[in-house]
């Protein structure tokens, strides 16, 4: 019985990689979770604010509800499709941070589809496969540089991020710009935007795309042979290659599939997040820091699509509730809700974080005896004396 | 086009990257890899910009370079001895400086930008092509400096052992996970220098984006350095003249090029420049290799 239920667990759990510890993955991310949580109440009680308060809206706000339940659903859609791109890239050995680039980019393709006219369903197929096949495009140059070149991704998906920005600044001011309002791109056609599913809220049946691509990714990794090859090369090189791995392959297959779940966040922003439907072109603020966001959601998700979901769920909450945050007399900015992922993403980064509080707790008492050690070394000398 | 203003901008704009990407050096040698730069460049910036209303330019940025410092070590310990994911803690500073100094221009009253006082801003030396800032000796110098102490010392040497061959250095009785715990506070202590530069003696203000990714073209630089800090001085010119020129063109008077495409000069230019150094770089052994004594 307990040996079946060890199997179940483990097939749960499979590509969550071994922790150190032993502890359960779920456990240790939660663990990062409380800790970044505690960053941020230390950070906002220097500041003067109540940590303990603002904490209460925040999460009220985001699962107090079923406002707040669809909103934390709503701003997590678009971090599990940036979150997978992080992932798949990781997965097979790579970091690529270009995430932000190619969902600008796929985010601005699903903007074209605004130029004709299709029946409504085939309308939103059309764009989303413009936007994947956009976000792809953009991210095989970092992949052939670092084949060809041997450029280190880290650097090229972050140049290629800022062109990006620029490039779609361009786009949204010439090339798509609404004749009517100058500010914003043109609004997805009405056949085309994904319906809202909670009236009164932004929630929109991308939520069902983004999941879908998720279980399909998850597929794809784990009962394929192509995810078999990435992941193996990922794991090992050497081996993978030994094994008859082409790793160059692989590599060009994990961007290309990153960057098309990249472009689909960037449709999900647009083509499913009202009320405008558009992108703002001074700032992008519904763009903007979704791609950097995911790489967080990736990691305390473990890199894999079902711990994904979880995670996006639970920065989702903290996006939608740090808004009611923001509230009232105990006004937090909604930019701690930043620093606290920042945080646990610092935790996550620890792989032995559960030790460390033994290990701190033991360097607190060796430091208190020691200071008494010598206080009764000092009495002893002073009755000596 | 205007010469002056162009050689003025790009020894200006040389500063932060050459002195990040030198820090960065000395840090890779070691054997540690820190991509938290851009984050630190940006909390620093912050920071010393704080530090300068308080007590000064010069206070500001010592400010600047201890809250590098203290990055630097946090990084460290976490890729030491608590054996973390380099990347990924360079991925969480950067998350963490984003989110902390836009909490912190809110809590100024100043979302979004941040106006350092004339009085506390580091005073311009006064040359034929404009004010130059003094800082721009100092990016001249460390590089040299830094050149010697790696090439001509015994604890340049020491350092190298720590990133090529963790286990000689260990047996040979040099604590690694120490001298990168040193190397790495050394490397963020230098980006922070440069981000304070960046608020308190060249912009003058404090954006969200100020580092505009800065810290990831410093870590170009040092690929296409190789590791020499002298070539790194050279990288960060090469680097700061394309961000000058794509200046230059945004304030000429015919806009024959939108100037989206004027700012991307900068990054398209580090890429070209990337691809075309690698392969005849090499790299210590041990970089990015937590150190596990057996």
């Amino acid at each position: 019985m307990s040996e079946q239920s060890a199997a179940k667990q483990s097939r749960l759990l499979r590509g969550v990689h071994k922790t150190v510890t032993g502890l359960n993955p779920v456990l240790e991310s939660l663990l990062a979770g409380v800790v970044g949580l505690l960053i941020g109440a230390i950070l906002m009680y220097i500041w003067g604010f109540n940590p303990w308060q603002a904490y209460i809206a925040l999460f009220k706000g985001a699962f107090g509800d079923s406002y707040g339940w669809a909103s934390s659903i709503a701003r997590g859609t678009p971090l599990v499709l940036t979150a997978l791109t992080f992932s798949i890239c990781l997965r097979a050995g790579m970091f690529n941070i270009g995430a932000e680039g190619q969902m600008m980019i796929g985010a601005m393709a699903s903007v074209s589809i605004a130029l004709f006219t299709l029946p409504s369903g085939i309308h939103t197929i059309v764009g989303l496969l413009i936007a994947a096949s956009a976000g792809a495009i953009w991210s095989i140059v970092p992949a052939i540089l670092k084949i060809t070149r041997g450029v280190s991704e880290v650097i090229s998906t972050i140049m290629f991020n800022w062109i990006s920005r620029f490039l779609v600044i361009w786009l949204g001011v010439y090339v798509l710009v609404d004749p009517i309002r100058a500010e914003k791109t043109l609004s997805i056609p009405v056949a085309a935007r994904f319906p809202v599913i909670v009236r009164g809220t932004d929630l929109t049946a991308s939520v069902f795309m983004a999941v879908g691509v998720a279980l399909i990714i998850y597929f794809v990794l784990w009962h394929t042979t192509v995810g078999y090859e990435v992941r193996a090369a990922g794991l090992n090189p050497t081996a993978a290659r030994y094994g008859g791995i082409r790793n160059k392959r692989t590599m060009i297959l994990a961007f290309l599939l990153g960057g098309a779940t990249a472009g689909l966040a960037g449709a999900a922003l647009v083509m499913g997040l009202p009320p405008s439907y558009a992108i703002f072109s001074s700032g992008m603020p519904n763009l903007t820091n979704m791609g950097f966001d995911g790489m967080a959601v990736a990691m305390v998700g473990r890199n894999h699509p079902i711990g994904i979901l979880l995670a996006a769920l639970f920065f989702g909450g903290l996006n939608a509730g740090g808004r009611m945050m923001q509230l009232g007399s105990n006004a937090v900015p909604l930019e701690m809700v930043r620093v606290v992922m920042g945080a646990i993403v610092l935790a996550m980064s620890i792989p032995e974080l559960i030790r460390l509080f033994p290990a701190i707790k033991k360097s607190i008492e060796n430091f208190a005896g020691r200071i008494r050690d010598r206080r009764e070394r000092r009495a002893v000398k002073e009755a000596g004396e | 086009m205007n010469w002056l203003f162009l050689l003025n901008y790009s020894l200006h704009a040389m500063v932060p990257l050459t002195l990040t990407a030198v820090g960065e050096i000395v840090t890779e040698t070691s054997g540690l890899f820190n991509i938290g730069l851009e984050g630190i460049l940006l909390i620093s910036a912050f920071a010393g910009a704080l530090g300068a209303e308080a007590g000064g330019p010069i206070v500001g940025l010592l400010v600047g370079m201890g809250v590098g410092a203290a990055f630097g070590l946090l990084f460290a310990v976490i890729n030491t001895y608590w054996k973390g994911t380099q990347m990924v803690t360079g991925i969480g500073i950067n998350l963490f400086a984003v989110g902390f100094v836009a909490f912190g221009l809110i809590l100024l009253g100043a979302p979004g930008f941040y106006d350092v006082s004339t009085s506390s801003e580091l005073t311009p030396i006064r040359t034929g092509m404009g004010g130059v800032s003094p800082m721009i000796f100092v990016a001249l110098v460390v590089p040299f400096f830094i050149h010697w102490f790696l090439k001509r010392t015994r604890a340049g040497l020491i350092l190298k052992a720590a990133g090529e061959m963790p286990e000689a250095a260990d047996v040979s009785g040099i604590n690694v996970n120490k001298v990168r715990i040193l190397a790495a506070i050394f490397g963020a202590a230098l980006a922070g220098l440069g981000g304070a530069y960046m608020s308190i003696a060249w912009l003058g203000s404090v954006t969200k984006d100020l580092s505009a990714g800065r810290g990831f073209i410093a870590l170009a630089c040092v690929v296409f350095s190789g590791l020499n800090p002298l070539l790194a001085l050279l990288g960060g010119f090469i680097f700061a003249f394309f961000q000058g020129l794509a200046e230059t063109l945004k304030t000429m008077p015919n806009k024959i090029i939108p100037w989206q495409f004027v700012s991307m000069l900068p990054y398209i230019v580090t890429l070209l420049v990337v691809s075309g150094a690698i392969g005849r770089v090499r790299f210590p052994k041990a970089l990015g290799v937590p150190y596990k004594r057996e």
